[in-house]
């Protein structure tokens, strides 16, 4: 019976399956994805109070902590994905990670825009080198040498395998990004938004609202993630059915 | 209906409209490339069932 569940996962790997099911999944996770960011940032931006320290900077709240937050783990869905391509060489897990470079790389970058936005009326700077902040700036640019190295190489087996590679050596600075303020007690940061432990997330009259606003984040990096895979696979068919034409 | 941002408006309303702008890049981006990409793939395939 376990042997048959696993096995049946590994069926979603053929490309033809992956956009059958991808198709039917779309819509609703697109629908999904518009609906809780409207009402998350709606509410958040016109019927949250200001707080009482950081005034009405509260509200890049919204869009900074479901960036970052998605920052790390499309990074985390890459490796995992990467290492799928490497360990069983399914084509649709390294196109899937091909897919998702892009969506990290915009989420990265709102994040550190809206963390600098927020951080000068704050702290007093744009910028400081301080230990989330800089491991964030080069996840950012490990991202884009992501996006780069897919683009540079012609052979698409090759280039899977390379970025798998990096992808793995990136993975140290998506975890530091996520743990730099426990590692190193030092910097401008503050500790974790959200925890499991109620006594350190924010009040509920801004956690409601931020919840919707990651579920809709969570739900836009779905719907792109499957457009995009679907959007590789189809390019990637194009390449072969054109070899095939030359060849003939 | 707006809110007052008081002397933090430009530093919230430039986050959302940063933020946004972004998002609205990257999704213009992907359906632009999936439209052409399906496009493309339909040409070849019909090009193939043409010779066959």
């Amino acid at each position: 019976m376990e042997q048959r569940a696993t096995a049946s996962l590994w069926e979603w790997a053929n490309p033809v399956k992956f956009l059958r099911l991808s198709g039917w999944l779309l819509p609703w996770v697109s629908w999904g994805a518009a609906i809780c960011l409207a009402v998350g940032l709606v509410w958040g931006f016109f019927f949250t109070p200001d707080d009482f320290r950081q005034g009405s900077t509260v509200k890049i709240i919204y869009l900074h902590v479901p960036a970052a937050l998605m920052a790390i783990n499309i990074w985390i869905m890459m490796l995992v994905t990467s290492l799928i391509w490497v360990i069983r060489r399914h084509h649709v897990s390294a196109l899937a990670a091909k897919a998702a470079a892009p969506v990290g790389v915009v989420m990265t970058a709102i994040a550190l825009v809206t963390g600098a936005l927020w951080g000068q009326p704050m702290w007093g700077t744009w910028w400081a080198w301080d230990p989330r902040l800089t491991s964030f700036l080069i996840l950012f640019l490990f991202y884009l040498g992501y996006v780069a190295l897919w683009e540079a190489i012609e052979n698409p087996d090759t280039a899977a395998d390379l970025t798998a590679i990096l992808c793995l050596v990136g993975s140290v600075f998506a975890l530091l990004s996520r743990y730099a303020v426990l590692f190193w007690n030092q910097g401008l940061h503050q500790g974790a938004s959200l925890s499991l432990d109620a006594e350190e997330n924010v009040h509920d009259v801004f956690y409601i609202p931020l919840l919707v606003c990651i579920a809709g984040f969570v739900l836009l990096f779905v719907a792109l993630l499957l457009l995009r895979t679907r959007t590789e696979i189809r390019a990637r068919r194009i390449k072969a059915l054109q070899a095939r034409e030359r060849a003939a | 209906m707006m809110p007052d941002l008081g002397k933090y408006a430009f530093a919230v309303l430039a986050s959302y409209g940063s933020s946004l702008a972004l998002l609205a890049v990257i999704v213009w981006a992907s359906l632009r490339r999936a439209r052409r990409i399906r496009a493309d793939l339909e040409k070849v395939e019909a090009r193939r069932d043409g010779k066959s």
